[in-house]
């Protein structure tokens, strides 16, 4: 995001309500279909909506608390080396997240590999670090990332619901299609990934496109 | 003052009397054989499968363009050879509900996707036959034997298969080794000659090849037929004769450089040549005027690639046919081939001087606003009316937002002519 384009849309922001914050992270400004951010694990681990779930909160859960944190400590960090403490931050989340999900369920700590680890390095999670908790009350920074957390969820649960439907023919693991179903083999492939976010990207953009 | 207007527009400025409708219903009746052999060899399965592809491509194509507000474009007959395509190059088994979903991928992701007609960067039938082949690996590779003695009575098992259901398979189908043992005297099997072949080392006659006497997908399995399709086409100057001769020619010799080799895993070069879907590749689908380069050389190099692909994915690649494949990645390319050969613009440089006219051109570039000091090429290169060295009026706004400066000088290269022709 360029300088420019950050200033106008802090001023804008000042000027909303503090339900607006929670509420633009699930519409308007949806990480998934309108900021297109974060998308390594949007493409990689959204072949179930199991996964997908699970990743979307996993990240909604390190963005409240390293939004917390930083919105927190944002007197204390120097401007010089503010990158570095945000990374601090959120890898010490990512860690636990990490321990967390491993110590619930193996099973699907083994299915979504590297990609909890790299939570660490997804944009979405700096990017609301260094663009809005650094200026904004603890409150406010909350509410943003649980708006921003829950439209990423929403937006993985997208991908992976179509995704598991066509490509095993259930959802959440529960079969919806009876005995024989062909499965759509490339939807489990990562093309199926790319064409399934494409199929969302047009619906929502036309939808965007026809309200205006 | 004058009464006239000038008319100043991009090129090309000199057109055939030729339209886009007349090239594709030509491309249709060359495509009528084929597809009439094709209902022959393999019955009422193939029909139902050839029909369904053709509906749901200009059903497609028509939606979309009534989604989008335009012009239903369905008239220009593009739609109905892309899903006539699809349908030749699917086995002819598949369940229709396969096939259907197949042709609306087609249209949506391999024309529309792009732009239209004129836009799609790769033949739109191979598009929708490759994630079909991605999604139903199993379906897309069960062949369903031809010439079956109540193909006109009954359809194969598959073909009315619920939608989203798994296909049901009637035994006959399928490469058993029992089946490939019997390919060897009469080819009325279900298995291709190609994957006979790569597994079971099984050869087929050429003539058998030939005359499409052979299980294979629905439309490529008559050279002949095919073959005399794009004869027609070559001889009414529709098809780029240069591309098949390029990818056939090089199929070819590369085949035989290995056959010669005396290994067995190399068969024979007419056999390379005559089995699968490669003349139907060669001369109906990498010869789509989107996807292929413009330049006589370009094309040339173009069949070349696709050839050396061919050879390379069914010799030593884990499917026994790539020709799919090696076309798509084909059309990937063109655009880069057509922007490593370009014509020479008449006048510009010859090939005694290229050097020097490079220098100059390199020269006058640098200082636009003024006349080149060397007097010999002296040209107004003011930008209110500048002329292109060919002759034309070029008006000043296309050259601008182009980076490199070479462009100015072919004249609009590319895009603007290959708005004509498809598929």
């Amino acid at each position: 995001m360029s300088t420019r384009t950050k200033t106008t849309f802090l001023a804008a922001l000042d000027k909303s309500p503090p339900t607006n914050d929670f509420i633009k992270g699930l519409w308007r400004e949806n990480p998934v279909f309108v900021q297109v951010l974060g998308m390594c694990p949007v493409l990689a681990v959204s072949n179930t909506a199991e996964n997908a779930l699970v990743m979307g909160l996993a990240t909604t859960f390190v963005l409240l608390m390293s939004n917390t944190l930083v919105s927190l400590l944002r007197a204390f960090i120097p401007r010089q080396v503010r990158i570095a403490c945000y990374v601090l931050i959120i890898a010490t989340f990512v860690t636990m997240t990490d321990y967390l999900i491993q110590a619930i369920s193996l099973e699907l700590h083994q299915a979504l590999g590297a990609f909890i680890s790299l939570i660490v390095v997804n944009c979405l999670i700096l990017g609301r670090a260094e663009a809005f908790a650094s200026r904004n009350t603890t409150g406010r920074s909350m509410l943003d990332a649980l708006g921003m957390g829950l439209g990423f969820t929403f937006g993985l649960l997208c991908l992976g619901a179509v995704r598991e439907l066509l490509g095993s023919g259930s959802l959440f693991n529960v079969v919806i299609f009876p005995d024989h179903f062909q499965e759509w083999v490339v939807m489990m492939l990562p093309a199926g990934g790319f064409f399934t976010l494409a199929i969302w990207l047009l619906i929502f953009n036309a939808a965007k496109k026809s309200k205006d | 003052m004058l009464n006239k207007t000038l008319n100043i527009a991009a090129s090309p400025h000199i057109t055939r009397g030729i339209s886009i409708v007349d090239i594709m219903r030509n491309v249709v009746w060359a495509l009528l054989p084929v597809t009439a052999f094709a209902v022959y060899a393999f019955g009422l399965g193939a029909l139902m499968l050839l029909i369904t592809t053709t509906f749901s491509a200009v059903l497609t194509e028509h939606v979309l363009c009534r989604i989008n507000r335009k012009e239903s474009t369905v008239s220009d007959w593009s739609a109905v050879i892309t899903g006539l395509l699809l349908g030749l190059t699917l086995p002819p088994g598949l369940p229709l509900w396969m096939a259907f979903v197949g042709g609306v991928i087609s249209i949506a992701l391999g024309k529309f996707a792009f732009g239209g007609l004129g836009y799609n960067a790769f033949n739109p039938a191979l598009v929708g036959r490759a994630v079909l082949q991605a999604a139903f690996p199993a379906a897309m590779t069960t062949w369903h034997p031809a010439f079956l003695s109540d193909r006109f009575s009954a359809f194969p098992a598959a073909t009315f298969t619920l939608p989203f259901m798994e296909p049901a398979t009637d035994g006959l189908t399928g490469a058993t080794p029992l089946t490939v043992l019997s390919l060897a005297t009469d080819g009325f099997t279900g298995a291709t000659p190609l994957a006979a072949f790569k597994f079971e080392r099984i050869t087929t006659e050429t003539a058998d090849l030939a005359l499409g006497l052979i299980s294979g997908s629905t439309g490529e399995t008559c050279a002949i037929l095919i073959i005399l399709g794009g004869i027609y086409l070559i001889a009414r100057n529709m098809m780029n004769w240069r591309i098949p001769v390029s990818i056939l020619s090089t199929v070819f010799v590369l085949s035989g450089i290995f056959y010669l080799t005396d290994n067995p895993i190399y068969p024979s070069p007419f056999f390379m040549l005559f089995s699968g879907g490669l003349m139907l590749g060669a001369l109906f689908m990498a010869t789509d005027t989107v996807g292929s380069p413009i330049t006589p050389a370009g094309a040339w190099l173009y069949g070349v690639i696709i050839g050396l692909l061919v050879v390379v994915i069914r010799l030593w690649g884990g499917l026994p046919e790539g020709v799919m494949y090696a076309i798509l990645l084909g059309n990937a390319l063109s655009p880069h081939i057509d922007n490593l050969i370009r014509p020479r613009v008449y006048g510009t440089t010859t090939r005694e001087n290229s050097h020097a006219s490079k220098a100059f051109i390199r020269t006058i570039r640098q200082q636009p606003e003024n006349a080149p000091g060397d007097g010999q090429h002296r040209v107004d290169l003011r930008p209110d009316h500048r002329t292109d060295l060919s002759g034309h009026t070029v008006t000043d706004s296309p050259a601008q937002g182009r980076s490199a400066g070479e462009s100015d000088f072919q004249g609009h290269s590319g895009n603007d002519h290959k708005k004509d022709i498809s598929d």
